[in-house]
């Protein structure tokens, strides 16, 4: 355990203090990799707790980042404003898509949500006022509350981290609260929850549609780290890319998204400094850690017990 | 919309219908018979287009590469299959999406690396370049009609394979109860790569007949591999009569999609289609007995 306390504390003051003494690159860099960390956080919430291995995650994702620059188009640029409706807007697309997926199961619910996902992807491309295909570059970050704060990227890291903590702390209590572990239960047998009397159904769509409105928010942040949208947010190797971050790290956990998308990034980021050709690398060890490491990065941690919810 | 315009669109929609087909088929019989979600089956459709056009160059025979390249697909898709997917298939489905995407990533990368990022293109030998007649006002390219010639004959084939032949009934069975043909002593593990083979060899296939259509680029498969799982959910998973009626479809579908409705729209056409089908009926049309 002492192990444990001292990583988790040279991990937190190592990202509290990073846009301290760390260049603008770097800041924008790890920018990033917390904002992919909320996306992550928030598919582990459905494929880890839920159960329900989406596939099609990318198309809140992208509706937040879309959001973002539909209202920029119509002169709403204060953060107060735009990113709960970003949030928003992701939960009221999740909420028709989950309500016709979960009418499906296993491999079926897989295909459903990335046909879901492609069919967002495909209406995004025909969108001329959003530069079809080509995307579309916003002018500058949103406000906050009128003030142009988040124009400095060490500010913007701040929010960014401080979004991600936000979430992380919701996501505990949630999948600590009775919801949570009726989904833990639905998860491991659903029909036994069923004869015990709990309509699994509601329970399910919510979970898909709280997760929804995060990936949504990591969508309005990564429009603002970037600038630019386009519907590459909604391609489906974006879903792709969060299910790795999600089973790298270790999936039924909460620490795991995180872990995985701190290290499938940064190994993004070191291997393509080596070689352009990094993916050769990459798609083997993807392969390695699905057959061997099961837990993912956070099942390889020195710990007592796995965790509280036992990955399916 | 004027008759000609109607039977050319017919006929393509019925040619890429096939084409969908030939992917959708191994995609259904692996995931049938090894209960494997295989995406890698987009970079044997890929690899499969890469040997033949690199063939056609070194032979200057298209029918040779054709040939040549349909046992290099195979014996790719046995040694991934050996390699790798083997260990998949007690796996729960999250792993084998998650272990093929790597495998895509390492196929593409690899072409990157072994032919470079620019696309080829397979020129297509004289007696198949040109147009017929099929009645007056309309003409029709002949490499189209064979695809549909060569799509419905890989269908009929596979018919009489999996229905009146001893491998067939194993494949059968084994779909139905595993540990039961491997009881009665059939080496089921020759049979699962004997089946990712089969299914190698019909993804090659596709990949090689669309060379000379499409341009043979990193990343062809993924677009076609996106439509052989629509084409397989709304057919129902496992079933290749269900894969068959599905890609027909959907390759119809999208061809008129794309002739009546605004661009957007068209693309999204297929996808409306099968969520309205798994709204209808959550198990694919023609749901595969399992016992």
């Amino acid at each position: 355990m002492t192990f444990r306390r001292i990583f988790c504390f040279v991990f937190i003051v190592f990202f509290a203090t990073l846009p301290l003494w760390s260049d603008v690159f770097h800041t924008r860099l790890f920018t990033r990799i917390l904002i992919f960390a909320l996306l992550a956080l928030s598919l582990d919430l459905v494929v880890g707790y839920g159960g329900m291995v989406s596939f099609g995650h990318a198309a809140f994702f992208g509706t937040g980042a879309y959001m973002t620059g539909l209202m920029s188009l119509h002169g709403i640029t204060d953060a107060l404003v735009v990113w709960p409706a970003a949030a928003g807007a992701a939960m009221l697309i999740a909420l028709p898509i989950g309500a016709l997926s979960l009418r499906t199961r296993g491999a079926y619910f897989i295909m459903i949500t990335l046909a879901f996902a492609q069919m967002i992807y495909y209406f995004a491309s025909g969108l001329e006022t959003f530069g079809g295909s080509d995307g579309m570059r916003l002018l500058a970050r949103n406000t906050l509350a009128g003030k142009e704060f988040l124009r400095h990227h060490e500010f913007f890291y701040y929010v960014a981290a401080g979004f991600l903590a936000g979430a992380f702390l919701l996501c505990r209590r949630l999948t600590g609260s009775r919801f949570g572990l009726i989904l833990g239960g639905i998860r491991q047998n659903e029909k036994r929850m069923q004869s015990l009397g709990y309509a699994t159904f509601p329970y399910k769509l919510t979970c898909f549609v709280i997760s929804a409105a995060l990936a949504g928010l990591s969508g309005a942040l990564m429009a603002n780290e970037t600038l630019y949208i386009s519907p590459s947010l909604l391609h489906w190797t974006q879903s792709g890319h969060a299910l790795v971050m999600v089973i790298l790290g270790g999936m039924g956990t909460l620490a795991g998204p995180v872990l995985g998308a701190i290290v499938l990034l940064l190994m993004e980021e070191i291997l393509s400094a080596f070689t352009q050709h990094w993916m050769i690398v990459l798609g083997p060890l993807l392969i390695l850690v699905v057959l061997y490491a099961r837990g993912g990065l956070y099942g390889l941690w020195p710990q007592k017990k796995v965790s509280h919810v036992t990955p399916p | 919309m004027d008759p000609i315009l109607f039977f050319t669109q017919a006929l393509n929609g019925l040619q890429f219908g096939v084409m969908l087909f030939l992917m959708a088929t191994g995609l259904t019989l692996i995931f049938g018979v090894m209960n494997l979600i295989n995406l890698a089956h987009g970079s044997l459709y890929m690899m499969g287009a890469y040997f033949a056009a690199t063939l056609q160059q070194k032979t200057g025979s298209f029918i040779w590469a054709i040939i040549l390249s349909i046992p290099l697909t195979v014996l790719l898709g046995m040694i991934v299959e050996m390699l790798a997917l083997r260990r998949l298939y007690n796996r729960d489905h999250l792993d084998q999406v998650l272990a093929t995407y790597g495998l895509i990533l390492f196929f593409n990368e690899l072409v990157r690396m072994v032919w470079g990022p620019q696309s080829y293109f397979m020129a297509l030998p004289q007696f198949l370049s040109h147009h017929v007649q099929i009645f007056s006002g309309l003409t029709y390219p002949v490499y189209r009609l064979v695809i549909i010639g060569v799509g419905l004959g890989v269908g009929a084939g596979l018919y009489g394979l999996i229905h009146h032949t001893r491998l067939g009934m194993l494949i059968r069975a084994g779909a139905s109860n595993r540990e039961m043909v491997n009881a009665l002593g059939v080496n089921i593990r020759f049979l699962y790569t004997v089946v990712f083979g089969l299914g190698a060899a019909l993804a090659g296939l596709a990949g090689m007949l669309a060379g000379p259509i499409l341009s043979v680029e990193v990343g062809m498969g993924e677009p076609i591999l996106i439509l052989a799982f629509v084409v397989i959910v709304i057919g129902g998973i496992g079933s290749i009569q269900g894969a068959f009626f599905a890609a027909v479809l959907v390759g119809v579908a999208d061809t008129f999609g794309r002739v009546l409705l605004p661009p957007g729209m068209a693309s999204m056409g297929i996808y409306v289609l099968m969520a309205a089908v798994l709204c209808w009926r959550p198990e694919g049309l023609f749901p595969a007995q399992r016992t």
